[in-house]
């Protein structure tokens, strides 16, 4: 239910949505995966793959947020610690 | 010599066209087998003791310590990246004879061979064992062969024995480990483990992953010959780094302290592990080992491992603490702390 | 590797650790739903950077942990059948029955492998049409749209000796099990990340009005959980009970529809049995009538088997979050992972073998 893995798409073969599949690459080992899933990915895009599948497509803009999160806390902490 | 024969060749010298795969004769002390001697197992090994064809080999050691070791070799598949059940079983055995802090000279090899194994596959796996047995530098000067039916083996079984003379002035063991030692691993680790994987049917991954089997006489001789005080060796094996350390500390009753950052892992080997759901900590190695030096030998034994090219990784991952039993301590690389214990089974792949 | 390391960031989860500290006034308990969260947790020492007065506890978020004991019976008797190349994940081989498990099944003589995906075994089907392939298909909503893909194209393909034992298993009926029983401590959730990349989090919008209980959907690196935990705390802190999303990366608020169109397709919801919990209704996914010949069960014939939990084993107690492993008194001494009594000491993700492979002698570090 869990190990799902992020890796990067490196190819695409096929046109049928079903069969979609293409390499992907998780940190230099590369793995066929369907992608029949994620009917918007494209090579580059990352995925999150769970057995053989690519379950979703990661968005960079809101990976950023845990960090962002962080600063405003961060901010924050400060703010209160100058009250 | 016979025309079949090239030197250092690649060319199976059993004639193929009569005998593509090894029969149940072969194994049976006559002809056969005198054939699998004479022009596989004798020519490719090559040196007197062997060349005596007497049931064993005689030698003289100066009156000195002397290690001795067996292992058998049961690999599957034959062949993987970056080695075969050959390559593993030569340095499998030096390396259990190299981690007595001894200097390996003679190998024995026992072959139990399953019937219809094709003859192509026997001469690469000797082919192999002889470059290994030449890197490692010592010599095969006993063995025998054993053919047996059709499903009663899986393809080849390997048990290699070996002899070597102890070079380290210390005692090397479990119970030499003193509190405050230095624990130093000598490169990355899980290649092994992972290039088997890689071409395990049902998990395969392309990847440029390779066995690290290797030799690891070398590394410790040139160790022990600038006289570094060596406590305790031990190559990583199946269990991997998790299971060499847990070992140790229950056998010299001491808590081991690592670092997982100073562990040194390849980033597609982590990839793998990733995916497959793997502890890089319990995956196999074959070229790697641990040694537990004092202290103030932690820097200078680092720098003769780098200075060799199977250390190059080499890297202080730990420390020796006082402890009333066996423990492994790993401090995370988000600053908490896990106890590292050894495995109930075999690391299966997971999805959970 | 990329969105991987940046989360493991030690710093990061520091400076999280402090801001919890922060906030953190009162005691709380919260209870993560995935094994895969269980599993980062004890092996990064997440819950020893934790406040004393927050407690974490592990839920039924292993669905290895949840397959009933007469579905391993079930799964052991077709992996004995002549003929059968029986697949699974790795997870489910060690998980007892009442007295063997698949390796036993195994080491007797059964083909039993291991795959990665479930289109592994549908490829062993295909390559081998005198044989008959049977995959164990276990798992929560994560793993459903995969073997929902299986059966489809076994179908488009025309795959007649492929078939499917399915033991799957859905996680908003059992968090309303949780907390609904009158022994129910848990005060807020941490939703399991990738289940939600696969369903998005809609149906925990009612659980939480409806029981008011915080629910964080979180992801599995260090610097996720510790988001989602003080995403948790936060709303306690503050009284409030609403589903937040902390793992937007990977999670839309209505999941991947292309994947639910699938398992709609091929999957019925139907009740199930969790081990150690019992029967809850409309918890489990089955397959569709039209689907019915790719159903191991009725292909093969397969009886219904009953099967008693050993006494000792309070893993249904474990998987509510009442009990923690070191408090049976069997765990460690006649349980562990060489003889298993649970689910949960076998599966690497269950937390009595979390607890033991990481934790056991914590006594002793002292």
């Amino acid at each position: 239910m869990c190990l799902a893995v992020p890796g990067k798409i490196i190819s695409i073969e096929g046109t049928d949505p079903i069969f979609r599949c293409g390499k992907v690459n998780f940190g230099g080992i590369i793995k066929q995966i369907n992608l029949a899933y994620v009917p918007e990915a494209k090579i580059e895009d990352y995925v999150l793959v769970h057995v053989g599948f690519a379950i979703s497509l990661i968005d960079e803009a809101e990976a950023q947020q845990v960090f962002d999160y962080l600063k405003q806390m961060g901010e924050l902490a400060e703010l209160e610690e100058t009250k | 010599m016979d025309s079949d024969l090239k030197t250092g060749g690649f060319v199976c010298p059993i004639p193929i066209e009569q005998y593509p795969n090894v029969l149940l004769a072969h194994g049976g002390g006559g002809k056969l087998t005198h054939q699998l001697i004479e022009k596989m197992f004798i020519p490719t090994f090559g040196n007197s003791m062997l060349g005596s064809r007497h049931d064993g080999a005689v030698f003289d050691i100066s009156s000195q310590k002397l290690a001795f070791t067996t292992d058998s070799y049961v690999v599957h598949p034959l062949f993987f990246p970056g080695g075969d059940i050959g390559t593993l079983a030569i340095n499998g055995t030096v390396n259990d004879l190299a981690m007595c802090g001894a200097r390996p000279l003679y190998l024995s090899a026992g072959f139990i061979i399953e019937e219809g194994l094709p003859m192509e596959t026997l001469w690469r796996v000797v082919q192999s064992m002889g470059v290994a047995a030449k890197e490692a530098n010592i010599q095969l000067v006993t063995g025998d062969t054993k053919v047996v039916d059709r499903g009663k083996g899986d393809g080849v079984f390997i048990n290699t024995a070996g002899i070597g003379v102890v070079e380290s002035r210390y005692p090397i063991s479990p119970a030499s480990v003193k509190p405050g030692d230095a624990i130093l691993l000598s490169g990355d680790i899980g290649r092994h483990g992972i290039a088997i994987m890689a071409v395990r049917e049902g998990l395969e991954f392309e990847s440029t992953i390779m066995s690290d089997c290797a030799a690891l006489s070398g590394i410790v001789l040139s160790l022990l010959s600038n006289g570094v005080e060596v406590h305790c060796l031990r190559d990583l094996t199946r269990g991997g780094l998790a299971s060499a350390l847990v070992e140790i500390s229950e056998a010299a009753c001491v808590h081991l302290e690592i670092e997982e950052t100073a562990i040194p892992l390849l980033e597609d080997v982590r990839g793998a592990c990733e995916i497959l759901g793997f502890d890089p900590l319990y995956v196999a190695n074959e070229g790697r080992f641990v040694s537990f030096v004092p202290a103030h030998e932690a820097d200078r034994t680092l720098k003769l491992m780098r200075n060799h090219p199977l250390g190059n990784q080499a890297s202080i991952i730990g420390t020796v603490r006082n402890g009333k039993r066996g423990l492994v301590t790993m401090r995370s690389r988000i600053g908490a702390t896990r106890i590292v214990d050894m495995l109930s089974g075999e690391q299966l792949p997971r999805i959970c | 590797m990329k969105f991987i390391d940046e989360y493991r960031d030690a710093k990061a989860v520091q400076r999280y650790a402090q801001a919890l500290k922060r906030i953190t006034q009162k005691s709380w308990t919260i209870m993560e739903v995935c094994g895969g969260q269980t599993h980062s947790i004890v092996k990064f020492g997440i819950d020893e950077l934790l406040p004393e007065s927050v407690t974490l506890v592990h839920g039924p978020g292993c669905p290895v942990c949840v397959t009933p004991v007469e579905l391993i019976e079930k799964a052991i008797e077709v992996a004995s059948i002549p003929n059968v190349i029986f697949c699974s994940f790795g997870d489910m081989l060690r998980v007892p029955g009442i007295s063997r498990d698949l390796l036993t099944v195994k080491a007797a003589g059964g083909d039993v492998r291991i795959v990665y995906s479930p289109l592994d075994a549908l490829k062993l089907a295909i390559d081998n049409p005198q044989r008959e392939v049977v995959f164990f298909a276990v798992g929560f909503e994560t793993t459903a749209p995969a073997n929902a893909m299986a059966v489809f194209q076994a179908e488009q393909q025309g795959a007649r000796n492929f078939s499917l034992l399915v033991s799957h298993v859905l996680v908003p009926p059992a968090m309303e099990a949780i907390l609904s029983s009158p022994e129910n401590r848990v005060q807020g959730f941490l939703a399991a990340g990738h289940v939600c990349a696969i369903m998005g989090y809609t149906e925990y919008e009612p659980i939480a009005r409806k029981y008011r209980v915080p629910i964080v959907v979180t992801g599995f690196e260090p610097l996720d959980i510790m988001q989602g935990i003080y995403m948790c705390i936060r709303q306690l802190e503050n009284g409030r009970a609403e589903v937040e999303n902390q793992y937007s990366r990977s999670v839309k608020r209505e999941g991947n529809l292309a994947a639910q169109k699938l398992i709609r397709d091929v999957f019925c919801v139907v009740p199930r049995k969790w081990r150690g919990v019992g029967e809850i209704p409309q918890s489990g996914l089955g397959l569709r009538e039209k689907y019915a010949r790719f159903d191991a069960e009725t292909r093969f014939g397969i009886a219904d088997h009953t099967a008693d939990e050993p006494a000792e084993c309070m893993s249904g107690l474990i998987l509510q979050g009442i009990k923690k492993p070191h408090e049976c008194p069997a765990f460690g001494l006649r349980c562990t992972p060489e003889h298993p009594l649970g689910a949960t000491m076998v599966s690497s993700e269950g937390a009595c073998a979390a607890y033991y492979q990481y934790r056991r002698r914590t006594s002793e570090t002292d």
